[in-house]
């Protein structure tokens, strides 16, 4: 359903993505790995509307996204959670959760709030918080609940492992498996190429800005290439 | 979906101690400042007592000086919504409030009718012009330079005065009350067009309050100043939202413009001296902080009316700036603390 043709973006002068062109099917978890650099974040702020491409295209089925403005895109069901969470600081962990349906009627906001307390507890218990006093696992658990308020179809998670231990990285993205499990489909960046490879259907190594690698997840966490370069085996 | 129950486990306890944490720092910075705030008024009453060796002379300058500061804080109020939400140092701020008091003489003077029937004129007005501006000038600038927007509403601000001046000429003009007479509160006098201007300032001040924290798209404006990118990445225009906040701050500088038309003399250049009273007042509540610049009007009226009998035979603007350079070194961010609107 989303379909990302050729590609190429960067900041100024500094291009970073060079013809890139990858798919997500309806109800996959497809990872994207590789070094830092590589292009990984870029590309997802291309198919968010955070910066705009130089050439190529984003399509969503069928639709042309590129060219449009983020809050246009989360209106298509593709809501992204970034690196650094841009949370509502100072708000609560509920305000941030509301806002997170900002693009829906205030009705099926009732409804999703419970299903993201089911998914993640700790958040009904912290709901009268303020974002920025939690630890960095809750922050992570709040930007993807926050992210699902949106009822996406496809959510896209850039390195929902920083700065959390090992166990709270698995923790995170069994719950990435988990909403894969009800419906939506995830794009999962990663630098932690091992876990994200493991959970994944399909996966893309990228260097350099474009795409050296696909195969299903299984298929290229017994790749030697990729042993080599990201597994460090 | 199922529960996680590691998570939470292992959660509660680290989340538990960064809260607290953040809890005991605010009670130890955040309450003496405020004491030390309230100390300083009570200590400035008593030397104006001392001074004056009149209570009538202090009473009056109680009122005076609070009076004063309702319109203070309503003008304040929006220059710090615009600087929380969108990070512009709005210097045209005066000039808007300059607006605010030639829409009001052009109404009552057109109409013959009582001047407050340009309030909504003026709010509606200057919300318009406001919008215009963010729509078509400074939301070009996005992502650019901070001086460049500084820069721009210095521009503007020049601009401003300057039409004013070609179209209205420079001869001071006035929006009179027919019938102005004194108000007694507890032996002081206030004319009645001043009690109405600091009960409006602050009636408007208290809607803009409940139109951030009680609305939804109040809600959505703090999540613009509280996290941009978060703000897209939830689905909110983030422009639509900037233009709507440039357009709420102007339109307080146009109604705090009307508001003390009835008893100002109208020039052109008459906003230039409430540019920098709103300026003081915006950082002692706190750059971007809504509520603290409430508070804050407040303090600075109550200060510039009794530093004037207090040290007399200066300008009372003396007493201002004293405590606004002591609070700029003692206290960068503010009375009230951490932005936060």
């Amino acid at each position: 359903m989303l379909e990302v043709d050729n590609i190429a973006a960067g900041y100024g002068k500094l291009q970073i993505l060079h013809d890139m062109s990858f798919h997500v099917g309806e109800g996959e978890l497809v990872s994207v790995v590789g070094a830092n650099g590589a292009g990984k974040t870029t590309t997802l702020r291309v198919i968010s509307g955070l910066i705009d491409a130089l050439s190529g295209q984003v399509r969503y089925d069928g639709e042309k996204l590129t060219g449009l403005r983020p809050h246009q895109i989360v209106r298509h069901g593709i809501v992204q959670v970034s690196e650094d969470r841009d949370l509502f600081g100072p708000m609560t962990v509920e305000e941030n959760l509301i806002l997170g349906a900002w693009t829906r009627s205030s009705s099926g906001a009732a409804a999703e709030l419970e299903r993201v307390f089911e998914l993640f507890p700790i958040l009904r218990e912290r709901r009268r918080q303020a974002a920025q006093t939690m630890s960095g696992g809750q922050q992570q658990m709040l930007a993807i609940g926050r992210a699902l308020m949106a009822k996406p179809r496809l959510l896209m998670l850039d390195e929902p492992s920083t700065g959390l231990s090992p166990k709270l990285t698995w923790d995170v993205l069994k719950a990435a498996q988990e909403i894969r499990d009800s419906g939506v489909s995830v794009l999962l960046v990663e630098q932690n190429a091992a876990q994200a490879l493991a959970i994944a259907d399909r996966a893309y190594v990228l260097e350099s800005g474009t795409v050296a690698l696909e195969g299903s997840g299984p298929e290229l966490a017994g790749d030697e290439r990729v042993k080599k370069a990201y597994l460090g085996l | 979906m199922t529960a996680r129950t590691t998570s939470e486990e292992a959660v509660p306890s680290e989340g538990g101690t960064i809260s607290r944490g953040g809890t005991s720092r605010r009670a130890a910075l955040g309450r003496s400042p405020v004491t030390v705030t309230f100390a300083l008024l009570i200590g400035l009453t008593v030397a104006a007592l001392l001074r004056s060796g009149s209570t009538a002379i202090t009473g009056q300058a109680l009122l005076t000086g609070l009076i004063a500061g309702g319109v203070y804080s309503l003008l304040a109020m929006g220059l710090s919504l615009i600087f929380g939400v969108l990070d512009i140092v709005n210097f045209a701020h005066g000039a808007f409030l300059g607006v605010g008091l030639f829409v009001t003489y052009e109404v009552a003077h057109q109409t013959g009718l009582n001047p407050y029937i340009a309030l909504p004129v003026a709010i509606v007005g200057l919300f318009v012009l406001g919008a215009l501006i963010q729509l078509l000038l400074l939301n070009r600038t996005i992502g650019g330079s901070l001086e460049r927007q500084l820069l721009i509403t210095l521009g503007l601000s020049l601009l401003i005065s300057n039409v004013l001046l070609l179209a209205f000429g420079g001869d001071p003009l006035s929006a009179n009350l027919t019938s102005d007479p004194g108000v007694h509160v507890f032996g002081a006098v206030a004319n009645l067009s001043r009690v109405i201007a600091f009960g409006a300032a602050l009636v408007l001040a208290v809607l803009l309050y409940v139109l951030l924290e009680r609305t939804s798209f109040g809600r959505a404006i703090r999540a613009v100043a509280a996290s941009r990118q978060g703000a897209g990445l939830v689905g909110i225009d983030v422009r639509l939202v900037y233009v709507v906040t440039f357009g709420l701050g102007t339109a307080c500088a146009g109604a705090a413009g009307m508001l003390i038309a009835p008893f100002t003399t109208i020039t052109p250049t008459a906003g230039d001296q409430f540019n920098i009273l709103a300026f003081v007042v915006v950082v002692m509540g706190g750059l971007g902080n809504v509520t603290g610049a409430l508070v804050s009007g407040l303090i600075v009226g109550l200060v510039e009316q009794l530093g004037g009998v207090a040290i007399a035979g200066q300008s009372p603007l003396l007493g201002v700036f004293i405590l606004f350079l002591l609070i700029l070194l003692i206290r960068p961010q503010g009375i009230f603390g951490a932005k936060a609107p």
